[in-house]
């Protein structure tokens, strides 16, 4: 009889689900996405996108030896949010504001506040609204896809929902002809950040979370919901002025923000209730900044302040105990 | 038709192939027997019998204390050595009583066969109890004291747990399909006691065979077989009344609340022998099983034979275990050694081997709020948990720590490995020792 028992509390068996293997779910269902980026946008978009990562995985390591703290690179979330950033930013942007970017991320984002676990805001896009807001030309020159192949140079242009602003504030009107199409919006062909550009490809990663079941319904569907509803009650006021709710979702970061960024477990609700409520809000606010505010997309925005709004969302949420009236006290 | 079920919950392997297709085996008797003085929640039992006296099979050796207290039996006729303490399934070493077998084990001459239409329902209440028969399903709860409802407290339900939903145990459904008219029996006796109007035994729609022959044999009588949703943990008292009458027992309530009684079928079985046949609970059904054991096995086994003795019974081991459970993977009992002896509530021996223990690192919590949705009490473990690592008694309490039932599903789910039972364990006793001292 071996001496060596293992003596422990219950349960004695385990999913086999770990944090490293949910993030390299995560990682895979990113491939796509960045296959899409590299295909549209060329070297450009793949130096963003390794500059980000590798700057991302650096300052952890730097953090947590200067904390005197283990070292966790291998977790693999340090890596998602240097995907996350790079998906997040322009494909022409230079190396230095890029590597800026990562490490605002991971050091400000997220080490400060303890680590993986304890950052109250998405740090991919605490990187990203603080670059927009100090290099707002950098962040804002976008290129016209240029598919490997095609011999085009990248050629700056405005995004959609930027032309679509631009028009409104000059003549208080939808342009008359946008550049794009839906369907090519849809695909990828267009205008804006590495990440944002193929609806089509974030949903096929996002099929395949769904899939492991390591992403839910709950914010997705509450978030691009509440902005077709939203958006598309302003379309029928006045479709001469606001785009149609299509345009809202094929646009801009919608799908990215709605299915990658908004669903960071880390800065989101617990609860099934905490999310739907967290899903509405960010669709409310993603479709009021897009129409009414200063910049033309105001998913970032919206994601960031419904991650400040979660503690809070949390402590009114918790789910009704089993046994127990809704108002607390028994059945 | 969508099974009944509750919300929440988990859908671990249940690893059930090893043994449901094996019939009970008759386990031989060992060269010495540990009988524990207390098996269950409750005083335990006062040995009534001196070292060197002969007993009988079935005899008392230790008398009830207190009404939450059942009486001990020998297990079989033979000789006490010694009456000390000795290693005990709970962890420390406690009171037992040593019998070395004559190898007659022959039955005391007390015991005889009862009509039990001669008895009133106090009378077989009383069998029940100095048979000193519990509940079956692990917790061990002494079943006289669920048959003794206060008569504000009508049951209109008595319910019959057939669900079994611990990964690798069968005891229970090898007794449903070998043993059926013992636990019909059982089952009568105790409607009997109830007057329920409704009398139902759940069963966990994987044992399609005890579900079909069940419903065959109870054809005529009104008792109904539902078969519920595989899910774990359909077989908790509260997930499964809810399955079964849609009711939902009180915070901090009893079965009674809602008009209900719930009995395993294992214990219907154990009620039977106590009233027909006069027996006491000397035996029971144990799985012993996984993946360290060489031929796993279902074996009826006399209460206090040694953990090592049922494994040489079933073949010796494969390899070294790496954790030795009694009772089932999601909420067994470790222990420090085979020469732990069974007691009534041990449904189950699992040996693990090092490779199949959940031992990953823990990790800090990413809020992926699958505890969330596992939890079948519809709590939030990880903020009770961190509640409860830093002592936050008060947060502990209102965050409902005391309404877990400790069913492991928040665990088994946690990718970060954090060990959210045994932390909601030690909130649960510092609320409880938060409101002793209060009302000192």
């Amino acid at each position: 009889m071996s001496q060596q028992l293992y003596l422990s509390s219950s349960p004695h068996v385990h999913s086999g689900e770990t944090t490293p293997s949910v993030m390299r779910a995560v990682l895979y269902s990113l491939v796509p996405a960045c296959g899409v980026a590299v295909y549209f946008f060329g070297i450009p978009a793949l130096s963003v996108l390794l500059i980000a990562t590798l700057g991302c995985l650096a300052t952890e390591v730097v953090c947590q030896r200067l904390m005197r703290q283990p070292v966790t690179i291998a977790d693999g979330s340090a890596a998602i949010t240097g995907v996350l950033l790079a998906l997040n930013l322009p494909p022409t942007s230079p190396w230095w504001l890029t590597l800026l970017g990562a490490v605002i991320a991971i050091a400000v984002g997220k080490q400060v506040y303890g680590g993986l676990g304890s950052n109250p805001f998405n740090p991919a896009l605490v990187a990203r609204v603080v670059l927009l807001i100090s290099f707002p030309v950098q962040m804002t020159t976008w290129s016209a896809p240029a598919p490997l192949g095609s011999g085009l140079d990248l050629v700056t242009t405005a995004t959609p929902l930027g032309e679509w602003k631009n028009a409104v504030m000059l003549t208080g009107a939808m342009p008359a002809e946008m550049q794009g199409s839906m369907a090519g919006y849809f695909l990828g062909n267009m205008p804006g950040c590495i990440g944002e550009v193929s609806a089509l490809a974030l949903l096929l990663g996002a099929g395949y979370l769904f899939y492991r079941r390591i992403l839910t319904w709950h914010i997705p569907a509450t978030y691009v919901g509440t902005v077709v509803l939203l958006s598309g009650a302003f379309w029928l006021i006045n479709p001469a002025k606001y785009p149609n709710p299509v345009f809202h979702l094929v646009t801009g970061g919608l799908v990215l923000g709605a299915f990658y960024m908004a669903t960071d477990m880390v800065t989101t609700p617990v609860s099934i209730r905490g999310m739907l409520i967290f899903g509405v809000g960010c669709g409310v606010l993603t479709v009021l900044i897009r129409l009414f505010g200063g910049y033309p997309e105001g998913v970032s925005f919206a994601i960031l302040l419904m991650n400040a709004a979660t503690p809070l969302i949390d402590r009114y949420t918790k789910p009704r105990t089993f046994g127990t009236a809704r108002q607390g006290g028994s059945v | 038709m969508k099974l009944r079920t509750f919300k929440g919950g988990i859908h671990p392997p249940d690893n059930k192939h090893w043994t449901s297709h094996k019939a009970i085996e008759d386990c031989p008797l060992p060269d010495e027997l540990v009988v524990p003085l207390s098996q269950h929640i409750g005083a335990p039992s006062v040995a009534c019998v001196e070292v060197g006296q002969h007993v009988a099979k079935g005899q008392e050796i230790g008398s009830a204390k207190g009404f939450v207290s059942v009486p001990v039996h020998a297990s079989t006729s033979g000789e006490v050595v010694a009456i000390e303490n000795r290693p005990h399934p709970f962890g420390t070493p406690l009171p037992a009583v040593v019998i070395k077998p004559d190898g007659e084990d022959s039955w005391s001459s007390n015991l005889q066969f009862t009509d039990p239409g001669s008895l009133t329902s106090d009378e077989l209440i009383e069998k029940v109890r100095q048979a000193g028969v519990v509940g079956m399903g692990g917790a061990a709860f002494p079943a006289h004291v669920k048959m003794s409802p206060p008569p504000e407290k009508p049951i209109h339900t008595l319910l019959f747990n057939g669900v079994e939903c611990e990964p690798y145990l069968t005891s229970d459904h090898r007794m449903m399909l070998e043993e059926s008219e013992r636990v019909l029996q059982g089952v009568a006796l105790l409607q009997y006691v109830y007057g329920a109007e409704r009398v139902v035994i759940g069963i966990e729609a994987n044992k399609p065979d005890a579900i079909a022959l069940l419903k065959k044999q109870c054809a005529d009588a009104a008792v109904e077989i539902l078969p519920l949703q595989v899910k774990y943990p359909q077989g908790a008292e509260k997930q499964l009344i809810f399955a079964a009458t849609g009711r939902e027992v009180p915070s901090g309530g009893l079965p009674m609340d809602v008009g209900v009684a719930v009995h395993n079928v294992s214990t219907a079985a154990a009620v039977t022998d106590a009233v027909m046949l006069g027996r006491p609970l000397i035996e029971r059904v144990c799985t012993v099983t996984g993946p360290a054991i060489k031929e796993p096995k279902n074996l009826r086994i006399r209460i206090g034979m040694s953990l090592s003795h049922l494994v040489e019974v079933c073949g010796g081991l494969v390899e070294e275990p790496g954790k030795i459970i009694l009772g089932g993977p999601m909420m067994g009992f470790t222990q420090v050694g085979l020469d732990v002896p069974v007691i009534r509530g041990s449904s189950g021996l699992l040996l693990l081997r090092e490779e199949d223990i959940a031992n990953s690192p823990e990790g800090p919590c990413i809020r992926c709020a699958r505890c969330v949705q596992a939890c079948p009490m519809n709590l939030m473990p990880t903020t009770i948990a961190a509640y409860a690592r830093r002592d936050l008694v008060e947060e502990t309490e209102e965050y409902c720590a005391m309404d877990c039932i400790e069913c492991g599903s928040c665990s088994y789910v946690c990718p970060a490995s954090i060990p959210l039972v045994q932390l909601i364990r030690h909130g649960k006793a510092a609320v409880l020792a938060k409101k002793r001292n209060a009302l000192l």
